[in-house]
């Protein structure tokens, strides 16, 4: 995630209350189908929203599958590689308090963009144990990639300009469930 | 320091504003100068026939300014100054004469010594060089030097500056011993177990900095003890380089007892506080250290009022290797002469806290009457020695540009306005400002 | 608030958003500690160099250990057997370790204000881990990660400081520290030893132990060197520990059940600990030491990290 333009109004509109919920359903299915089950499967969520969206999608596994499955939290601030860093790095508690080791790791984060930030969790998950498989879970892709990075569960994908941004709102930060892009307001 | 014969031996300094304390002039005058002394000093003159003239329109004519408290380093230490590159530096800051203190290598403890100071000062000196003899033989403070040897030899005055002489019972006998020569002692006032291990002023900032303080009271206590020596045995004291309240408050009571004690005080105390050693910078770092704002105030007030005789600039060269590193390590002292007429009329005249005649009279007058040294005066025969100021030259210190070797100065990059425009020697101007 | 001074000198010059930084950063930290593989890779290619002109092997080495831990190639320059030993000035050695182009220098000095020229020399960015008697940034930041861990705030918490106030880096920083957070605190020791002034420093001065620790939070106590006897500032040990040494019935008749005691260490048992209150139930002086390593880390990390350059804006 890149710094944001500091004066951004609403463009339109992505996803809503219940479509946003309704994407997460569907990823939880997808996950249960792709991995025969919630056996092995852990979940961990990258800083603030990524973390709630894999709340959201254990308790939906939860009350399909039964399985009540762990959630962890990554800071990958000691991983982001030079070009990602603005100023001074704000690191943030890291937190897995189970096993990885031959574990499917579901990774889950909100916007999916150059790719940057996937691969310093990828390099964060592999010194922090062994996992079997690590799998990605993202709500919104905006393309863009700059790295071979493509995620396993998408909720939307969603072309957008480099001059965008795609704010997405969960209630537990902001109040309300919407995924909206934003434009700069000299547009 | 020989006049030169082709020169002429007439000079006209004319149109500026003549500031003389001791003839209580203080007007525009032109002075006439004559085969190296003062022939008139009076309105209008005509120019004789032959005669140099300096326009010194907006200029200050006053008599040459004496630092009576310096450290030329020659012999032993001429890696820091050298008396040819001393009596340059004091030159460029307007003094027509220096007092040369005794703590070289050897210590100028015995007539070869002095005699060898005062030839360097004749054949490579630009101004006027007075040595002090040491009062103790090697500035050891155990015995004493041979003080009449030295007073013939030329010494103006004796002192163990740099140290302090700790033992009460030597300093009354060299005072006593010292009586017929009309000589004072001048006395490093220090505490040495007070004061020791420190390396700056002992209060608020100290305590912060986490470094060794010396107190007020170590200068304080000798001080005391050096004005009651002096009133037991009837002697001149005169007190170097006065830091604090205290000592300012028991000068005065013992002035107002008649006791024979004259001081001084330097530039920086004047203006610098404690504060300034937050920089860290060990141009920050002498003996004694920089105290107070309390005490700078006090300080002032005393030179205005004449309880303070004089400034001096405890002029201490020091190479950059020690002065640059870590603050308690570093040497103490700071060098002066280039840059006292600047700073005191900086900050003190032009805002008002200080007269032109005081400052005038601190620098030249009053020095030479405490050392009955010729000079200090514009009257006619006495020697032709003038400073002549700018009020109004802007300059920023830069001690890249000194006549000194060295450059340990708390006042670098100073902007300021009043500056030393020509100094002259006997007649002969032996430095003026570089034109822009 | 985001870090953006260059070096870490003082804890007097820093705001207390900076403080707060620099504690939640070592506590985020702490958990590599815990790591099968302890390495992160944020420090990368960067150099740190370790200049300990004061022997020091514990806050050396966990500078050294925080550095590698962050992947950065670390240099311990120690004076012994260097050009140092052998006279070359401070500020020589300086010079010569910038041609370096080290990242980041720690320093530990026996003078006052030794950082604050080596930040003037050099152009990377500099750590002072102790000078002279003026400041040890990192010793009081691990006080305060540890009083916050254990008392769940800053704000309101009361503190005594009991020792050789007058020579102490680490009294210095910590008061500095306390006071921007919103504790109050006390110095207390000897006369002798408390330095003149003290109170401008922001703290109250007691000359009695048991004035001092009482109704406190935490009670903080300093390492009496042997040299301040020779100094003449105080008459012995022994008497020194009679009146100022903290015992279990001092602590039992004074101060509250649920007081925190600290001391940076190396502590003097006998001295100004009883051997039964430095290792009893009270004490958090190991916890102290586990978090060793945290701090360094977050303060290297928050000078070394980020884009060099654009980074370290003033």
């Amino acid at each position: 995630m890149t710094a944001r333009p500091s004066r951004l109004r609403e463009k339109a509109e992505v996803l809503d209350t219940a479509a946003l919920d309704r994407a997460l359903t569907r990823i939880a299915h997808e996950i249960l189908e792709k991995n025969g089950g919630a056996k092995d499967v852990t979940f961990v969520g990258l800083r603030t929203r990524g973390v709630t969206l894999a709340q959201r999608l254990a308790a939906k596994i939860a009350s399909i599958d039964g399985a009540s499955l762990p959630v962890g939290t990554l800071d990958i601030t000691l991983y982001r590689d030079d070009l990602d860093m603005i100023g001074a790095p704000v690191v943030r508690a890291t937190d897995i308090p189970f096993s990885i080791k031959d574990k499917t790791v579901v990774l889950v984060d909100d916007v999916l963009f150059t790719g940057r930030t996937i691969r310093a969790a990828l390099d964060a998950l592999i010194d922090l144990g062994r996992p079997k498989m690590i799998q990605l879970a993202i709500l919104v892709d905006r393309g863009h990639r700059e790295l071979p990075i493509r995620p396993d569960y998408i909720g939307k994908n969603l072309p957008t300009s480099r001059r965008e941004a795609v704010a997405v709102r969960l209630t537990e930060h902001d109040g309300e469930d919407r995924v909206v892009i934003e434009e700069p307001e000299e547009a | 320091m020989t006049p030169e014969r082709h020169l002429p031996m007439t000079l006209l300094i004319r149109g500026g504003r003549v500031i003389d304390p001791a003839g209580s002039v203080d007007g525009v005058q032109d002075v006439l100068v004559e085969n190296g002394k003062i022939a008139r000093v009076g309105a209008k003159l005509a120019v004789p026939q032959g005669a140099a003239v300096i326009d010194a329109a907006g200029m200050w004519v006053c008599p040459g300014f004496i630092d009576m408290h310096v450290h030329l380093r020659e012999p032993g230490h001429e890696y820091k100054e050298t008396i040819a590159s001393g009596t340059r530096a004091a030159a460029a800051g307007g003094f027509t004469a220096v007092c040369c203190m005794a703590n070289t290598q050897p210590v100028n403890d015995n007539r070869a010594v002095t005699d060898y100071i005062r030839a360097k000062a004749e054949s490579e000196g630009v101004v006027r060089v007075y040595p002090i003899g040491a009062v103790t033989r090697g500035l050891e403070g155990k015995e004493l030097a041979e003080l009449a040897e030295l007073a013939e030899a030329g010494c103006v005055a004796f002192s163990d500056d740099g140290k302090c002489v700790m033992n009460a019972e030597l300093y009354r006998r060299a005072m006593e011993y010292t009586l017929p020569f009309g000589a004072p002692v001048i006395s490093h006032a220090e505490d040495h177990t007070l004061a020791h291990a420190g390396s700056m002023h002992e209060g608020v900032v100290s305590t912060e900095l986490g470094l060794q303080g010396i107190p007020a009271a170590a200068e304080d206590v000798m001080v005391a003890r050096d004005l009651l020596l002096a009133e037991l045995t009837g002697a001149h004291v005169h007190i170097a380089h006065l830091s604090t309240a205290g000592a300012v408050r028991l000068v005065r009571d013992a002035k107002a007892r008649g006791v024979r004690v004259t001081a001084e005080v330097t530039p920086h105390h004047l203006l610098l506080t404690e504060d300034a050693v937050r920089s860290w910078d060990a141009n920050t770092k002498m003996a004694p250290p920089l105290r107070s704002t309390r005490d700078a105030e006090a300080l002032l007030e005393a030179l205005v009022d004449g309880t303070i005789d004089c400034v001096a600039t405890d002029h201490a060269p020091h190479a950059l290797s020690e002065k640059e590193g870590e603050f308690d390590h570093a040497a103490n002292g700071v060098v002066g002469l280039e840059t006292a007429v600047t700073v005191l009329i900086d900050r003190l005249v032009r805002p008002g806290r200080l007269s032109v005649a005081t400052l005038v009279s601190r620098l030249s007058r009053d020095p030479a009457r405490l050392l009955r040294l010729p000079g200090g005066s514009l009257g006619a025969g006495a020697p032709a020695d003038l400073t002549l100021i700018d009020p109004d030259g802007a300059v920023t210190i830069d001690p890249a540009r000194f006549k000194s070797k060295s450059r340990n100065t708390p006042f670098a990059g100073w902007a300021a306005t009043g500056r030393p425009w020509k100094t002259i020697v006997a007649g002969k101007v032996v430095w003026e400002c570089p034109p822009k | 608030m985001g870090w953006t001074r260059k070096d870490l000198l003082t804890i007097r010059e820093l705001e207390a958003a900076e403080i707060l930084t620099l504690v939640d950063t070592a506590a985020s930290l702490q958990e590599i500690a815990t790591r099968e593989i302890k390495k992160v890779p944020a420090l990368r290619g960067k150099t740190v160099v370790n200049l300990f002109y004061e022997n020091s092997t514990r806050t050396r080495t966990s500078f050294e250990i925080a550095g590698k831990w962050l992947s950065a190639d670390v240099i311990n320059f120690s004076t012994t057997g260097s050009s140092a030993a052998k006279g070359e000035s401070f500020v020589d050695t300086a010079r010569n370790i910038a041609a370096m182009s080290p990242d980041v220098v720690v320093v530990r000095h026996s003078s006052s204000g030794a950082p604050a020229l080596l930040a003037r020399e050099l152009s990377c960015s500099i750590v002072n881990a102790g000078d002279g008697a003026h400041e040890h940034p990192t010793q009081a930041l691990l006080d305060l990660l540890t009083i916050r861990e254990k008392k769940g705030h800053f704000e309101g918490l009361s503190v005594a400081i009991v020792g050789d106030i007058a020579h102490s880096r680490v009294a210095r920083s910590n008061i500095h520290g306390m006071k921007k957070l919103g504790m109050t605190v006390t110095v207390a020791g000897p006369p002798t030893l408390i330095p003149p002034y003290a109170q401008e420093l922001g703290c109250k001065v007691s000359y009695r132990l048991e004035d001092a620790i009482r109704d406190v939070d935490v009670i903080m106590m300093l390492r009496l060197q042997q040299e301040r006897m020779h100094a003449g500032l105080i008459p012995s040990l022994r008497e020194y520990s009679r009146y100022w040494g903290l015992t279990l019935d001092r602590l039992a008749a004074h101060a509250r059940p649920d007081v925190l005691i600290m001391h940076p260490g190396p502590v003097n048992r006998g001295v100004e600990l009883s051997p039964e209150v430095a290792d009893g139930p009270y004490s958090v002086i190991l916890d102290q030491v586990s978090k060793g390593v945290a701090v360094p880390m977050a303060v290297l990390l928050l000078l070394a990290g980020g884009r060099s350059g654009e980074a370290q804006a003033q």
